[in-house]
């Protein structure tokens, strides 16, 4: 390939291939643009569902009617928890900087099927569109993103189209676990062991194949339901037989492990910047590469634990409550380890390293509280409270968003060629991390005075709590705000980065070209050392 | 604008890579129709008499030809691996048509199996169903999703031997690559594998 | 193409697996009819499993391919027996 000179040392954001503009991204196979094609939709798709739960918070500022009525809220979270969950969070990580980084971590020049790659985008683009055609088609779902039995095929709200994209979503998901496992498996540079990998891709191996085991699942359940509101089986509906608590098991067995494909990615991008802003070597590489894979494999017997009030047997409640415990262990090995590699390192303070240490501090907030909700007498009291609102928020947004901007932070440079104004990027991060704490704490305490969840109206002595509460949420929408526009206007007009390395990572992307060319390497790089080999 | 150079990159052919992608492709497919035999074993549970009746409905010999046709159609796909191996391209041809062939009657057989079915008023929300009741009801629905979902597998089988055998016809599938004749088997058996479960479970229930 | 040597079966093998097949299908139906209670499935889905095994280990070439695809075939099946077993927790107690 040496004849092509031309086409090296251009960046793949300069390169210009078959087509022109636009067509050149969507129609490229080049892993790093499908990388920043997800992070775009991703961009949109959260803004707008961000803006849902502000307008929520702004209804819950006061007891009855404020800005919306029952059937408007009920649309609202359910719009809120799909657009969250199945379009941003599970593709998260994963397909943003997963595809960008994946190939060029282990030394690859492109992910195994780069065709099937950019497929995934567009597959995951149609799912998108089909959720949205709900506005054209007969209005909002109201069943939550859970689509509980048998209120999904009962309610008169329109929630196939819903029903529909999520399946199609799923296919997106199945996708890029199927090619990330094939080209970790096959296309490591030469030297690069299993046990010389980097953390990320690690998470990404024992994450897609949860991809590739779990989703299924709830495609198969998104499907039967379609099935039971069209055709009238009878596989849920209790009136023909049915049990509606299967339904539950099902979506569960999909949606338990759907929390590890969110956060494991997350805790990889964790791993990977402490040491580098710590300058030291990861502390217990194999014990996190260990929990990453048993944390997979236990995180697919939990489901349950959603399910403790829904009329199971004892025997099944107390058996998920030991396995949710089980599971406990091998997260808090990680914030263990993470810890200690922090420990007497020399820090450099940057925002990548302020976003990863407040990951660690809502993470344990957010496994602490879990562990509540795992035991079974609290799980009764709290259960369906703002209580669970307030935990999942600090996993699935304070896990994995703090995990996603870490990350964005820490690789922004690689991938635009360009430096985030770190001023502003630190106050965002620190509007962001109080308005966070502001809106989410008080909900753990509402939740424990018996606020119930999915209620447009609440009784007058929860009014403190959720003044705060609401409150909190302008002030976090005003941090993210204030991060999304910074890092939109710095890879515009940020300042040039020179050199490949600007902070002094030891993993193999860091040696590639900034940003790297079409397809990464002249040569393939030849691995001899560990990751983190600081000296 | 200048364009930059078309990039002639290496075109990257990985079999065995093509391979493990097609075995978790596979393993996904398991675990879908596991979750439909983890519904089936519920409820059969919660019913074992209806199902047990409901099972005596479905003709045990259409059942046992398709299971014997289906099989056959199996080895078929792995002699016709063998023949393009050998490089032998017309037999590997003549070996897919068979399979191709027992694709479609496949179809057939369970084309008129449902129309009996239906004829008689076995389909979800019939008359009949509601009067045998919750188990029958839930037995036919299993039956006609894990059925119905099988036979759309059937049905994308045929279409990626359509594929194979025009890309063999071309000699784009020959002795030095045939991944994707590999990988259509793969698939095939997948779809037996299936069947293999699903015929006891509905056929042969005592 | 990769230097890798293939295995190939022959046609005979292949016929080989297939009259074991037709054996077990015999003997799945013929089973049927005997008066064994609860270990009519349990029989019905032991043959089966053979059967898929049999297709799994000659058919799908587990046998003579990289191990690696044996050992994850096993893992998924031990996945799926384990959720199975996890959920009848639920079913067997209620
Ligand atoms: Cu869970």
């Amino acid at each position: 390939m040496s004849e092509t000179t031309t086409a090296k040392h251009v960046s793949f954001l300069e390169y210009k291939g078959k087509y022109k503009g636009i067509l050149g991204w969507i129609f490229s196979t080049d892993h790093k643009r499908v990388g920043l094609l997800y992070l775009y939709t991703m961009l949109v798709f959260f803004s707008i569902a961000a803006i849902l739960g502000l307008l929520m918070k702004i209804q819950l500022i006061a007891p009855g009617y404020t800005i919306m009525g029952p059937q408007t809220y009920n649309s609202m979270f359910t719009v809120h928890g799909i657009i969250m969950i199945f379009i941003i969070v599970v593709p998260g990580l994963p397909a943003v900087f997963g595809n960008f980084f994946l190939p060029l971590m282990i030394g690859a020049k492109d992910v195994a099927f780069p065709r099937l790659n950019l497929a995934s985008w567009w597959i995951y683009i149609i799912g998108i569109l089909v959720v949205l055609s709900s506005q054209f088609l007969g209005g909002w779902p109201d069943t939550g993103w859970t689509f509980y039995a048998p209120y999904s095929f009962r309610t008169p709200a329109n929630v196939l189209p819903a029903l529909f994209g999520a399946f199609i979503l799923g296919f997106s998901s199945i996708l890029t676990g199927i090619n990330f496992v094939v080209t970790i498996h096959r296309m490591r540079a030469p030297g690069m062991t299993w046990l010389k990998m980097p953390l990320f891709p690690w998470t990404l191996y024992a994450t897609a194949w949860i991809q590739v085991l779990a989703t299924p699942v709830i495609g198969i359940t998104l499907l039967l339901t379609v099935m039971e509101r069209v055709l009238g089986v009878g596989v849920f509906d209790p009136a023909l037989g049915g049990d509606p608590i299967l339904y539950q098991h099902l979506f569960w067995i999909y949606s338990h492990p759907a929390v590890y494909i969110m956060i494991l990615p997350g805790m990889g991008a964790i791993s990977e910047i402490l040491p580098v802003f710590s300058r030291k070597s990861i502390y217990g590489y194999k014990a996190i590469v260990l929990s990453s894979l048993a944390i997979a494999f236990v995180g697919y017997f939990v489901w349950g634990h959603h399910m403790f009030t829904s009329g199971m047997s004892g025997r099944a409640l107390y058996a998920f409550s030991f396995l949710t415990f089980l599971v406990a262990i091998p997260s808090a090995i990680k914030v263990f380890n993470w810890v200690a590699t922090i420990h007497k390192g020399s820090l450099n303070l940057q925002t990548p390293f302020y976003w990863a240490t407040s990951f660690i501090f809502v993470f344990m907030i957010g496994g602490l509280t879990g562990l509540v909700l795992g035991s079974l007498a609290t799980n009764v009291h709290v259960h369906d409270t703002h209580f669970v609102v307030a935990h999942f928020h600090f996993i699935v947004f304070g896990g994995t968003g703090y995990a996603f901007m870490a990350a964005l932070h820490y690789w922004f440079p690689k991938m635009f060629g360009r430096m985030y104004d770190a001023s502003w990027a630190n106050i965002g991060w620190a509007t962001f991390f109080g308005g966070f704490l502001t809106l989410y704490l008080p909900m753990f305490a509402l939740g424990l005075q018996g606020m119930p969840r999915r209620y447009y109206d609440y009784l007058p002595e929860f009014h403190t709590g959720n003044i705060i509460s609401s409150l909190g949420a302008i002030l976090m929408i005003a941090g993210a705000l204030i991060v999304i526009t910074n890092l939109v206007r710095s890879s515009r007009h940020g300042e040039k980065v020179t050199g490949k390395n600007p902070w002094g990572g030891r993993t193999l992307e860091w040696e590639s070209d900034t940003p790297p060319t079409l397809e990464n390497w002249d040569e393939i790089p030849k691995v001899t050392e560990g990751p983190y080999d600081y000296k | 604008m200048e364009k930059h150079e078309e990039h002639t990159a290496h075109v990257h052919r990985d079999d065995e890579g093509d391979k493990l992608g097609m075995w978790l492709f596979i393993f996904t497919e398991l675990l879908l129709f596991g979750m439909l035999f983890l519904m089936y074993a519920v409820y059969r549970h919660k019913n074992p008499e209806a199902f047990l009746l409901g099972g005596e409905e479905l003709d045990v010999f259409i059942g046992t030809f398709n299971t014997v046709i289906l099989l056959i159609s199996s080895a078929t796909v792995a002699m016709s691996i063998t023949a393009i191996q050998r490089g032998n391209k017309k037999q590997a041809l003549v070996l897919l048509g068979i399979t191709l062939f027992i694709a479609v009657l496949f179809l057939v057989n369970k084309y008129f199996e449902w129309g009996a079915k239906i004829e008689y008023g076995f389909y979800p929300g019939s008359d009949l169903l509601h009067e045998l009741g919750h188990g029958t009801t839930l037995f036919f629905g299993l039956y006609y999703i894990m059925s119905g979902i099988h036979a759309l597998h059937i049905l994308i089988g045929i279409g990626l031997f359509i594929y194979v055998v025009w890309q063999i016809r071309r000699d784009k599938i020959h002795s030095t690559d045939y991944v994707w004749l590999e990988n259509t088997g793969l698939y095939w058996h997948l779809v037996d594998l299936i069947w293999i479960f699903l015929f006891p479970l509905f056929y042969l229930i005592h | 193409m990769s230097e890798e040597k293939h295995h190939i079966s022959s046609y005979k093998s292949h016929l080989f697996v297939l009259l074991a097949l037709f054996v077990l299908t015999g003997a799945s139906v013929a089973v049927t009819s005997l008066e064994m209670g609860p270990f009519n499935t349990l029989v019905a889905m032991l043959i089966a499993g053979g059967k898929a095994a049999i297709v799994l280990i000659w058919f799908m070439h587990l046998k003579f391919d990289n191990k690696l695809y044996a050992i994850f075939t096993t893992f998924v099946l031990v996945i799926f027996l384990l959720v199975l077993y996890v959920t009848f927790f639920d079913y067997s107690y209620r």
